[in-house]
């Protein structure tokens, strides 16, 4: 019974903000200027226009909150420093960019290809730095307290900021835009759909796809979903635990090092503290999905991205972190182990 | 055991008889002997330094978080939840100095004992009676936020009170868009309320801006009382209960211990000793700013109390001062004019949050359990048996079950 109240509650509250700003656009409807005239429309296109946005923000929030949740899923360890591995993605891709001589009058063949070897650096780069933090700050402190990497997760991160600090200084810095990103690429009944959502989508299904190949498939996979089970046992299976652990630091990494080079062209700034707020957000997504759970933190990303775009075009955009956080309280209530969650080690 | 060991223990048993024993809630032997040498220490020290010293201004703060870290510690160390959005009661206790104590409020006309004048405009409480307002606001406070994490395991504790932290700061930064009525509002915002009444105490007369010794130890006497609270609830029937729930849920509840209300007194407790240094600090300060309360500050409260030793009393205690004078001494008085000092032209307050990270990851390499573990956890990890308890020693290898 209560289990029922659960589940439709839990839809219910999901559902209530989209299905609220569709009625009223489609009875009150909303105001829009066409030609410097003020119509009123009666249609759902807003609404879509919102979802849609959200959807390719939360992309990028996916990707990081993939990383969280493979870190978690084997060692338990909310990864404080991953938020600023993606700032250094971001970071790296504008260097490599500059490098390479991308500029916002490059024609489409150097763009791709140039930003494809952008995002292959890019990950490689953050996938290292991934590893060596676990490494350095993680690996001495397997058998501590469980809260003992927590901190030096912490201190990681504020190291992290203060390298951005001394890359690209206190304040936001704007970047080139190089995609155009706010061109359309087409229309589907009325929404337009822009290069960067493209982008966004385009970059995160194929790396999702690839990973849960990955993760299910392969030997290697097998062995890292083996150490999220039962370490002991896994070890005892002949499976080399610390090297398991560092291929998934290694692939959360890669994957914030891509969210850092779509973020850095879809927002066209960058800042030594985003990866914070970032960080914040993708993990919310990932407990709100259930935590240890890939296709948890992908639905959490997206979802948390449309609860975003919907709270700062309807409600107010300063109040959009409390919207998110209050639908996350929610659904904790209503399902404390998370959408797609199953019972951790450490709850079963 | 060799003959002489025998003799020496007989002599130590039968010593140990004839004197008598110091009451129990004088705390164990090193509190008995420690504290009165600490707090002896610690009222002798301002008058080494003068009265406008940055390192006295310093120690205040650092006390001030002393009493954070020790309320943070009752609920992260004691009854093990896990609590990421500590900022809450610290936003809280700021803003009773703010509404309670400050011109904020201006159609209001209280005045009780404070140091405005009278009549003036806004609420004006006394700063004990801030205090006490103080505390019951956050202990609700504490049990709202605690009530929905009560099903919750874990981590999942840990971001739902995050996502509480986060929400309040955001309305403390909203807060002037949300009208009371009569043209109130609910905070000033990122504007702050400023002009805070300054403390005052009948017979001692009104706290100066200049001089902070009277701060020092109005703060020093605060820190005092909460210590011996956090040793005495530790050693009671309520603090073995949150251990019990703490090292096993299931164990402790099928022995009788009701989950949900100690589980909420430790959610209160720690949020009041949160919300009584969020006042001192407010005042101190003398802005209530919306944007002081962000995760950060959580976080660093939350690095204090593990540094120091989770669950340990002085651990929390030396855990807060060392992390609050990295931050406020060592780093911006004493390592950033290292360099001058060598005759190097380099400036490192751009590195200091890199300093500061770093420093804390050594500290937690270095000594994973926390400066001043407390003893069950040292036992726990070590395998070691307290010299009390002799009987525990076991001939296996790891841990001892307790």
């Amino acid at each position: 019974m209560r289990a029922h109240i659960g589940v439709w509650g839990l839809i219910a509250a999901l559902a209530a903000l989209p299905i609220y700003y569709g009625i009223s656009d489609l009875t009150s409807g909303y105001t829009s200027f066409v030609n410097g005239h003020e119509v009123v429309h009666h249609d759902l296109s807003l609404l879509g226009f919102n979802l849609l946005e959200g959807l390719s923000n939360g992309a990028i929030w996916a990707l990081i909150a993939i990383g969280y949740t493979l870190v978690y899923g084997i060692i338990e360890l909310i990864n404080f420093a991953h938020g600023d591995v993606f700032t250094m993605g971001s970071f790296t891709s504008v260097s490599l960019w500059g490098a390479f001589g991308l500029t916002v009058s490059t024609g489409p063949l150097g763009l791709v290809l140039g930003l494809a070897l952008t995002l292959v650096i890019s990950m490689a780069v953050c996938g290292t730095l991934n590893v060596l933090i676990e490494r350095v700050a993680y690996r001495p402190l397997r058998g501590a307290p469980k809260l003992a990497p927590l901190i030096t997760a912490i201190g990681f991160s504020f190291v992290l900021q203060n390298v951005g600090l001394l890359w690209h200084g206190g304040e936001a810095t704007g970047v080139s835009d190089l995609i155009h990103e706010g061109s359309k690429v087409f229309n589907i009944s009325g929404v337009t759909v822009h290069r960067a959502d493209v982008l966004a989508i385009g970059v995160m299904v194929p790396l999702v796809i690839g990973l849960s190949w990955f993760v299910n498939r392969t030997a290697a996979g097998r062995a890292m979903r083996a150490t999220a089970q039962d370490p002991e046992a896994a070890r005892l299976m002949g499976i080399n635990v610390d090297h398991t652990i560092s291929l998934a630091f290694m692939l959360g990494g890669m994957l914030a090092g891509a969210a850092g080079l779509v973020y850095a062209l879809y927002e066209t700034n960058i800042w030594y503290f985003q990866g914070f707020q970032a960080g914040l957000i993708a993990f919310t997504a990932a407990v709100m999905g259930g935590i240890g759970n890939i296709r948890g933190a992908v639905l959490g990303g997206l979802l948390i991205g449309c609860v975003q775009q919907l709270s700062d075009f309807r409600i107010g955009p300063e109040w959009t972190e409390a919207v998110v956080f209050g639908y996350l309280i929610l659904v904790m209530i209503l399902r404390p182990r998370g959408l797609l969650g199953e019972e951790t080690r450490e709850a079963g | 055991m060799s003959e002489l060991q025998a003799q020496l223990k007989e002599w130590r048993d039968g010593f140990r008889a004839r004197v008598p024993r110091a009451p129990r809630w004088l705390g164990g032997k090193w509190s008995r002997l420690g504290a009165p040498l600490a707090v002896a220490f610690m009222v002798v020290l301002p008058f080494l330094f003068s009265s406008m010293s940055s390192f006295i201004n310093a120690t205040t703060v650092s006390l001030a978080f002393v009493v954070m870290a020790l309320g943070l510690n009752v609920v992260v160390g004691f009854a093990g939840l896990l609590d990421l959005g500590y900022v809450a009661f610290y936003a809280f206790g700021a803003y009773c100095v703010g509404w309670f104590g400050s011109g904020f409020f201006f159609d209001a006309h209280v005045n009780v004992l404070s140091s405005a004048v009278s009549g003036a405009i806004g609420i004006h409480l006394n700063f004990v009676l801030i205090l006490v307002c103080a505390v019951i606001i956050t202990s609700i406070a504490g049990i709202l936020i605690g009530l929905p994490t009560l099903r919750l395991r874990g981590d999942y504790i840990a971001i739902v009170t995050l996502a509480f932290g986060e929400i309040i700061g955001s309305v403390a930064v909203n807060g002037q868009n949300i009208h009371l009525g009569g043209g109130e509002t609910l905070t000033a915002g990122n504007l702050g309320i400023s002009a805070l009444d300054l403390p005052y105490f009948p017979g001692l007369g009104t706290f100066g801006l200049l001089g902070v010794r009277p701060w020092y130890f109005l703060i020093l006497i605060i820190a005092v009382i909460v210590v011996f609270i956090a040793v005495r609830i530790r050693d009671s029937r309520l603090g073995r209960a949150w251990i019990a729930l703490r090292e096993d849920e299931v164990a402790a509840v099928s022995m009788g211990i009701p989950l949900v209300r100690t589980k909420l007194k430790a959610y209160a407790i720690g949020a009041a000793f949160g919300g009584i240094s969020g006042v001192f600090l407010g005042d101190f300060d003398q802005t209530v700013n919306a944007g002081q309360f962000q995760f950060s500050f959580s976080v660093y409260v939350l690095a204090m109390v593990i540094v120091g030793g989770l669950g340990s009393v002085w651990g929390a205690v030396m855990g807060a001062l060392l992390l609050s004078y990295m931050n406020y001494y060592l780093i911006p008085d004493v390592l950033n004019t290292l360099p001058q000092t060598f005759g190097l032209n380099f400036d490192l307050t751009d590195l200091s949050i890199g300093i500061f990270g770093f420093l804390m990851v050594i500290v937690m390499i270095l000594r994973p359990q926390g400066l001043f573990p407390e003893r069950r956890r040292r036992i726990e990890l070590a395998g070691e048996v307290a010299p009390e308890h002799p009987e525990l020693e076991q001939p296996s290898a790891g841990g001892v079950a307790i």
